[in-house]
């Protein structure tokens, strides 16, 4: 452990475990307790909070997240401990002893009920006009705990202005209940270190750096935060209205892609249980909504997997054979806003090691408004592109100024998951009954590499499979081409390849080992970083980074709350979905080998694909001026 | 703020984290000690404080802003804080803080235009037994009437 996370404290990465019991009085040793009457018996160290919630018992919570350390600030969660003259957080209490608990005597529901009248005297808004409407957990609690008036008064003025400077997250700090979620999210679990209480006593607020607008500080737009936010607090910036414009406008053809991350998540949005895949009903919706043509992201994440892949396969040409001491290796890859972002104002020095390649929303914005184009005879500047993401940093992306390689806007608008279902909904469409339909021509189809991106590794998947397919011309030895190394949730994966009986073009590869490493969360990309710096990754080729914890299923925008299990489930959707695709190399999609015979000519890396598929950072620095 | 007025910020935060230690906890005695030398604390000091102690910038600014005594915007020379508390309230600050407020014409909060004074209310000093009390700068005057407390501000320089 670095002297960096040393510092740090709490950690949220750092896993709360019990360790084996020495003897029967230490920690980790069974204790017999007792909750509301019923005996229990459960290891020493636990907290009430997590043992009640295992056997059942309903305890509520504001400021307790799963992901994040335990604040102990809200209080919503006290219950009476017998000997104790207080009543005690649950969330914060671990069991060292044989105790008497009660969760909901009298003393504690007044306790709680006074709490939600002290949160809602300065809790300013009406809910019927906020975003979270009937998905708040103060609004849920205020009915679990039958708030029938305002005992502490309300406040009747608004507080503060609604910060709307960032192109992705929107801060109302009126509805603000100071839980400090955000804060953990952003200190702790992302390492990015936007937002922190500020002020003090009744002026304490959640701000950022000399209170300055969002759009001002180093925010990498994950959305994480919002995510996390138990109220309208935080939200996405919404573009819909400008879309229901577009399509109503007879002049525009709207076209919109679909990331594979939102299918699998937005069906929570209408009810159903997280690791819904809804491809079909979501294209059939996307449909009658009014857009013109439905597109799959994953066709340009096979086109992604082309650039990437051939970019890497380029640096090691590079650097094994050419002996180019200016070719940069581990080649990281450049798919996630958040990430690029991230690294931009954090690293600013080692952007060379990022990919070239642009992500696939703007792969496809610059496609569409191009080849699409030309192809179906519509002049660009009357198409609108619409990307549904599961991601609020795809707002950001997409208004770069740098994006706009095909004369226009590449993408116009950055839709995230909540956002699409919402605008389901105002159509009255019901999403789990809509009949399946497939994607428009002349993208179609995808393969799986691509609609794997969605999870963490996912992208690594996707190139080991096409990267070692072109090198050895043979598929990639793992069973079922399912890589399992680079699975699952472990903030940081690292597995390797052997390259052997190489075909001609790239024997210079023979007998090099492909040693690769996946990270997910900015937190760990830190790490990653840091490794970096100190060379200890100089034998390392690819190393995938996503900057939300999990991957895109766990992004900015898709649907709240999110949890360790509901981002398990939502990738087990993926990766089941894409186990039945018949294709599932993206060299193999008979669309992407389409697009390199008709229009980019002169193959992957080559001249048009460079401008148009690939891009440049801005060394953005961590100054705030 | 010109190139070599950052540069000076910058030597005065690496000689005082080697002073007191690259920790979260060397925090406030590195931020008392910029702001006896600069008399506040800018954007540009902070973010050199965050970026020596290996921490976000928000979060120095959090300290700053909850902590009364510090700054992060300039002030006078010299600050005057009167004690706001209960107790001396009852032994007559309001007559105290309008004389002070028409000597140097200006209102609690505010820096007279000279920059002499910054004028302010403070929470309790703990001088209740010799109430209404008042600090400038370090030093604490008691037992204060209005003609007193004016004097006292004139001598100031």
């Amino acid at each position: 452990m670095n002297t960096q996370t040393e510092l740090r404290s709490p950690m949220s990465q750092r896993p709360h475990i019990i360790s084996k019991a020495k003897d029967r009085t230490g920690i980790g040793a069974n204790v017999g307790i007792e909750v509301n009457g019923e005996k229990l018996s459960v290891p020493m160290g636990k907290t009430i909070l997590e043992i009640c919630r295992e056997n059942n018992v309903h305890i509520p919570t504001l400021c307790y997240h799963e992901d994040l350390c335990i604040a102990g600030n809200c209080r919503m969660c006290v219950v009476e401990v017998e000997g104790m003259k207080t009543l005690q957080a649950a969330c914060a209490f671990p069991v060292t002893g044989p105790v008497k608990i009660r969760t909901f005597s009298n003393k504690v529901r007044k306790a709680r009920k006074h709490i939600l009248d002290l949160l809602l005297s300065e809790h300013y808004g009406e809910c019927y006009s906020c975003v979270r409407n009937n998905n708040c957990e103060l609004q849920s609690l205020a009915k679990e705990y039958g708030v029938d008036g305002y005992e502490f008064g309300h406040v009747c003025e608004s507080r503060f202005e609604i910060d709307k400077t960032s192109h992705a997250v929107v801060r109302d700090m009126d509805k603000c209940i100071l839980c400090r979620r955000c804060v953990r999210t952003c200190i702790d679990l992302q390492e990015v270190g936007v937002l922190e209480a500020i002020y003090r006593g009744y002026d304490t607020m959640i701000g950022t750096f000399m209170d300055k607008p969002l759009a001002d500080v180093i925010c990498i737009n994950c959305g994480q935060c919002i995510n996390r936010c138990p109220t309208g607090a935080l939200h996405a910036n919404d573009p819909s209205d400008d879309i229901w414009k577009a399509i109503e406008d007879p002049s525009k053809h709207v076209v919109i892609q679909t990331a594979p991350s939102p299918r699998a998540a937005i069906g929570e949005e209408f009810g159903l249980p997280p690791g819904t895949s809804m491809t079909g009903q979501l294209n059939t919706a996307i449909r009658r909504m009014g857009f013109d043509r439905v597109f799959d992201t994953n066709f340009s994440a096979d086109l992604t997997i082309m650039e990437e892949g051939t970019e890497l396969l380029n640096r090691l040409k590079s650097a094994i054979v050419d002996k180019d001491k200016s070719v940069m290796l581990p080649q990281f890859t450049s798919c996630s806003p958040g990430w690029v972002k991230f690294i931009e104002h954090f690293y600013p020095e080692h952007l060379n090691y990022l990919s070239s390649a642009k992500s696939p929303q703007q792969m496809f914005g610059a496609v569409i408004k191009t080849f699409y184009a030309k192809e179906q005879n519509i002049d660009p500047k009357d198409i609108v592109t619409v990307a549904v993401m599961p991601c609020a940093a795809k707002k950001f992306e997409c208004n770069r100024p740098e994006m706009n390689s095909s004369g226009y806007k590449d993408v116009d608008y950055g839709l995230t998951t909540r956002e699409l279902a919402k605008m389901i909904r105002e159509t009255g469409l019901v999403l789990p009954e809509l009949p399946k339909s497939n994607f428009d021509e002349p993208f179609g189809e995808a393969s799986g590499a691509g609609l794997i991106f969605g999870a963490t590794g996912g992208v690594m998947e996707a190139a080991l499979r096409t990267v070692y397919e072109l090198v050895t011309g043979r598929q990639v030895p793992f069973k079922n081409l399912n890589i399992e190394a680079c699975r699952g949730m472990e903030g940081i994966k690292q597995a390797s390849v052997k390259l052997e009986n190489c075909v001609e073009q790239f024997s210079f590869l023979e007998g090099v080992e492909l040693k690769f490493m996946v990270a997910h969360g900015t937190a760990n990309a830190k790490t990653v970083m840091e490794m970096l710096l100190k060379g200890e990754l100089s034998d390392f080729h690819f190393i995938e980074i996503m900057g939300c914890p999990g991957g895109c299923i766990g992004g900015g925008g898709q649907p709240i709350p999110t949890s360790e299990l509901i981002r398990k489930l939502r990738a087990k959707a993926i990766y089941d979905e894409e186990a039945s695709l018949p294709v599932r190399k993206s060299h193999e999609n008979p669309r992407i080998k389409y697009i390199y015979e008709k229009f980019l000519t002169d193959g992957p890396c080559g001249k048009l694909s460079h401008k148009l598929l690939h891009t440049h950072y801005q060394k953005r620095g961590k100054f705030i001026s | 703020m010109l190139v070599y007025e950052k540069n000076a910020v910058s030597e005065l935060v690496s000689d005082l984290t080697e002073k007191y230690g690259k920790k979260r906890s060397s925090l406030l005695p590195i931020l008392q000690e910029i702001q006896q030398r600069y008399n506040y604390i800018s954007d540009f000091a902070q973010q050199e404080v965050a970026r020596m102690l290996d921490i976000h910038p928000v979060e120095v600014y959090g300290v700053i802003s909850f902590y009364a005594f510090l700054y992060d915007k300039p002030r006078g020379r010299n600050i005057v804080r009167l004690c706001k508390t209960i107790i001396c309230d009852l032994a007559g600050t309001k007559a105290i803080a309008d004389a002070v407020k028409r000597e140097l014409g200006i209102e609690f909060g505010d820096t007279t235009k000279d920059g002499r004074v910054t004028l302010e209310y403070a929470n309790c000093i703990g001088m209740c037994d010799h109430s209404p009390a008042m600090l400038v700068n370090d030093h604490v005057f008691t037992g204060l009437d209005p003609e007193t407390a004016c004097k006292i501000l004139r001598e100031i320089k």
